[in-house]
């Protein structure tokens, strides 16, 4: 398997780059070994976990069989670019409180996963988020958590949470002690 | 929350809440670092060619053809690292790369750094390896009886035996035939436990380092950096005092990465000869192939008790389908019989444990070690052994609680057993009376119990050293730095050093820095295994935490002109305890004290009691400092016409002594709860055989045909704490990591019982096994739903 190298055009979390990539080369080798993006995972390298999930589109794309030459010129956003500069995605922030993220290896595939969805549907219901995640696999939580920081981040995203408090303040346990009571 | 002894959280302001963890944004932001996410400079990329073969001798390697090869910077086989290893120091039978032998589809010959993946991929299919093959051994029983017609899997380790045998316990307490006899009713029983394995998300990968100082430094994905550090000295000849291990974040673990693997002996060695940093990355295929997870069990169970629902007597007899390396297998051959014993009372218990080689990957420790599989079926005896006396299966484990502070027939002690709250817990939240027996024909519930260790008394290697430490320093920002040597694999052992350092010191989390994983300048650990981490490494720290306290109180005292121990530290200040208004910023204690003392650091350490387990040998082995306590009720739907078993909803109770962080407990609850779920209705980690295929090979080493369940799988986990304040846990603490998966599989089982009278005694209850099951049961004519028992109390007939 001789490789060639090409140049492809894209345009992750709205930067744009032109880059020398080898044609054999998926989109996920492409942002991990290329652009240094690392928070997008390998779990499989088969489209069989959904750890290397990013949004193409909008949509749930498995970057690690796409080959980087059908994405160019589409939009495409990864876990780095979920957050902005007021700070992390409602979504990230609520994993974090809720301690949807053991290992962590699976949560950028299922925040790019939960993203789309709340894009779509902001008011999701159980069942909905269970669908929306049933590719991606968590092997650490049994999906509980990651239900419970998909819902609340939902609310936030919808304005019905409080806004974000500072990690380790007495207003962050407070608030992760509401949840509970609110169980 | 269940609390036996009143309210938790006495003095305590931070530990017993919900907090984030330490690391958590660095999760869910993309920012936090993986071993695979590190590149260095002029970095090699390296593969492991494997044996096609599962039991042949290697007759000659040539890698000529692939050292030519531009690109290629080195081969190395078998015989650049012929020393022995393994994680149990006497039963090092395996290399990292094999010398003169393969024993399992998967084994590695050969190993190659080139400039790049691809090239080392091509370099592969230019190594050329001869092999003569042998005859292999793929069922434990033919392995168990082979008469050395053909070469064994390995040599015999002791005269006369058959070198198959890994390791083989029988242990006997009390009088086993005499119980027997004084049984009203004894119910035997067969069982098989298919094995499973790990799955973590996170590939194993390894990078090596080598500087022309002569200093070696591995990254790996690894759960026992400290074990790693001395194989990989020991192995490439290296100094220990030139070695470094970095354990950047674990993307998972299970017990799969608990003891040194090839891939760190080739990158290190690699690095050495090449003088450039090398990686190696596994394929799916080949985290399916390194294995080392739930052994295959074949068990025998007698189990007697009186016609009042009392245990008489256990005798089980095990064979364990260990796999081609003995990995943890000696202690997995114990644990097979020693961690039944609670939390039962058990008058008398025999138990006939053997351990053999075959020609697979090898069999080790995943999640609840040894005991998941004797649990499973044990847990069904007593569900047989209460309906066969008319007892509800909750009433029987409660006549037979062993209670607190007493020792177990096997001489292991038990101190805080929250074992009663937890039946009381999932009864209660389960609506057991009112469903127990009462579910339509189709649906049932069942309980299951059981117990695990927190850790173990004895490190894996003899040594008198503390099992944890921790180092914490403050500084003039009013920060704490802890510098921890435990293995974060995801279940938060970096966030329990930082709770407890702002607990005692009274900073808030955000002002704790944990640096961690680094055997240059963090204690040692001895690794995430176990369930030892919270429990010691939580000691260690409150140590380390309480000498600085004492520091800044006695500083703060002296200018206050006041008593030390009235000065309190909590909420970012010093406050004086008789009149709390008088307060100063932690900061300016945290300055005083250094003022007073100088430059403030400590060190904390924990070890395990050394003299409480029984004179016998093997005795020492299940001793912990605590143990835990689950129990678990399941509700499920069976499909009649598919053998579909629907899990609706597992109540999951647990004693954990104390909750550092609610939040994280459970979620160890409901993964532990998820992967029993998994075993009992999908995983089976199995290989081929000669007629289908080739025998050996991985039947499905990949996660799309080893299913693990999905979000549409995985049923609704409902968490209930239980808190028994152990008097040695940190806080009371123990452990939550491994303990609540093991009633998940009986409970599941006793649950179809419950559901449709067909007991399944083989796992996994997968569709085609559990339709067979009803259609024999239907024409049996035993497909129905099972007798209620007599109301409790009732008087009962023998």
């Amino acid at each position: 398997m001789e490789s060639t190298t090409e140049i492809v055009r894209l345009t992750v979390n709205g930067d744009r780059h032109e880059l020398g990539v080898p044609t054999h080369h998926t989109l996920l080798e492409t942002l991990r070994y290329t652009l240094g993006l690392t928070g997008t995972k390998q779990g499989c390298d088969k489209g069989d976990c959904g750890a290397c999930t990013v949004l193409v589109d909008g949509a749930p794309t498995l970057s690690c069989i796409t080959p980087v030459w059908e994405v160019e010129g589409k939009p495409i956003r990864t876990v780095e670019g979920l957050a902005s500069a007021d700070g992390p995605h409602p979504l990230q922030d609520a994993f974090d409180l809720n301690g949807a993220a053991q290992c962590g290896f699976c949560t950028p595939g299922i925040l790019c996963s939960a993203a789309a969805l709340l894009e779509d549907n902001p008011s999701p219901q159980r069942d909905e988020v269970r669908e929306a995640l049933s590719g991606n696999l968590c092997r650490c939580t049994g999906y509980a958590k990651i239900y419970d920081a998909v819902e609340a981040a939902a609310a936030r995203l919808r304005g019905e949470g409080p806004s974000r408090p500072g990690p380790g303040s007495a207003a962050d346990v407070q608030e992760t002690g509401d949840r509970r009571t609110d169980r | 929350m269940t609390t036996p002894g009143g309210n938790p959280q006495s003095d305590l302001n931070l530990i017993g809440r919900p907090m984030r963890k330490v690391e958590g944004l660095d999760k869910s932001t993309g920012r936090a670092v993986y071993t695979d996410d590190i590149v260095l400079p002029g970095m090699l990329h390296g593969k492991i060619l494997r044996s096609p073969h599962p039991h042949a001798r290697i007759v000659s390697i040539d890698t000529r053809r692939a050292e030519a090869l531009e690109g290629v910077h080195a081969v190395i086989t078998g015989q650049d690292m012929a020393t022995p290893y393994g994680i149990i120091p006497w039963t090092p039978d395996e290399y990292p790369l094999c010398t003169d032998r393969v024993r399992y589809i998967g084994d590695g010959v050969a190993a190659v750094a080139a400039v790049d993946e691809d090239t080392a991929i091509r370099a592969m299919d230019l190594i050329d390896v001869e092999y003569e093959e042998l005859p292999g051994f793929h069922d434990p029983h033919a392995a168990l009886e082979a008469d050395g017609g053909s070469p064994y899997v390995h040599e015999a380790k002791k005269e006369g035996w058959n070198g198959n045998i890994t390791k083989i316990v029988k242990l006997e307490f009390g009088e086993v035939d005499a119980g027997m006899d004084d049984a009203d009713v004894v119910v035997e029983g067969e069982y098989f436990f298919e094995g499973t394995t790990h799955a973590p998300i996170e590939p194993h990968c390894a990078i090596g380092l080598y500087e022309g100082n002569g200093k070696l430094t591995v990254w790996s994905a690894t759960q026992v950096p400290h074990y790693l550090h001395r194989e990989l000295a020991r192995v490439l000849d290296v100094d220990p005092a030139k070695v470094r291990v970095i354990q950047p974040l674990v993307g998972g673990a299970f017990g799969g990465k608990s003891e040194p693997f090839d891939l760190e002996f080739c990158v290190g060695k690699l690095a050495m000869i090449t003088g450039r940093p090398v990686k190696i990355l596994y394929t799916r295929e080949e985290v399916f192939y390194s294995h080392r997870g739930r052994h295959p069990f074949h068990m025998k169970y007698r189990t007697g008790a009186t016609a009042d629902g009392k245990l008489t007597s256990v005798d089980a007899k095990i064979l364990l389908d260990g796999g081609a390396y003995a990995s943890f297998g000696l202690v997995t051959t114990y644990y097979s019989g020693q961690l039944l014993c609670a939390p039962y009372e058990m008058p008398a218990y025999r138990f006939d444990s053997t351990r053999v080689y075959t020609n697979k990957p090898a069999c080790g420790p995943k999640r609840g070690h040894g005991s998941v599989q004797p649990r499973f079926a044990f847990e069904v005896q007593i569900d047989k052994l209460a309906e066969r006396v008319g007892i509800d299966p909750i009433e029987f484990r409660r006549r037979n609680f062993i209670g607190s502070n007493t020792r177990t027939v096997n001489e292991l002690r038990v101190t805080s057993n929250g074992f009663l709250e937890c039946l009381a817990s999932v009864e209660r939240a389960s609506e057991w009376a009112d469903k127990f027996r009462r579910l339509p024909f189709g649906r049932g519930i069942g309980i299951a119990g059981s117990t695990y260790i927190s850790g173990t008394n004895y490190p894996i290697y003899p040594n008198e050293m503390p099992q944890s430490g921790v180092q914490m320093q403050i500084d003039r920002s009013g920060r704490v730095a802890v510098f921890s040597g435990a293995s974060e694999i995801g279940q938060g052992c970096d966030s329990v050093v930082a709770y407890i350092a702002a607990e005692e010191l009274g900073v808030s989390l955000d002002h704790v820095r944990v640096m961690r994983g680094d055997t240059d300048f963090t204690p040692v650990d001895l690794g995430a295994y176990s369930s030892r981490v919270t429990f010691m490494v939580g000691n260690a720290a409150i140590d380390a935490a309480r000498k600085l306290k004492r520091m800044i109180q006695e500083a703060v005292a002296e200018a206050w002109e006041v008593r030390p121990g009235e000065v309190l530290l909590s909420g970012g200040l010093a406050h004086w305890a008789p009149d709390t208004e008088r307060q100063m910023p932690i900061r300016e204690a945290f300055n005083l004290a250094e003022a007073k003392f100088g430059t403030l650091g400590s060190t904390g350490s924990y070890n395990t009691p050394k003299d409480v387990h029984g004179e016998y040998r093997g005795g020492t082995i299940g001793a912990s400092p605590a143990y835990s306590f689950t129990a678990h009720a399941a509700e499920v739907e069976v499909d009649m016409e598919t053998g579909i078993v629907d899990v609706k909803k597992v109540w999951v109770a647990h004693d954990c002594g104390r909750a550092l962080n609610p939040v994280l407990v459970e979620g160890q609850m409901e993964g532990s709860a998820y992967m029993g779920f998994a075993e009992a209705l999908m995983e089976e980690h199995i290989f081929k055989d000669a007629d289908h295929g080739r025998a050996g090979l991985h039947n499905a080493p990949s996660l799309l045909d080893y299913r693990i369940p999905t979000s549409l799988d995985t049923p609704e986990l409902e968490s209930l704490i239980v808190e028994s304040i152990d008097p040695e846990g940190p806080y009371g603490a123990k452990e939550a990591g491994e303990g609540p998966l093991h009633p998940s599989i009986p409970a599941i089982a006793n649950a179809i019982y419950d559901a449709v009278g067909v007991r399944m005694d083989r796992l996994p209850f997968s569709p085609p096994r559990m339709w067979r099951a009803i259609e024999a049961a239907r024409e049996a004519g035993s497909l129905r739903k099972p007798a209620a028992p007599k109301p409790t109390g009732a008087p009962v007939g023998a």
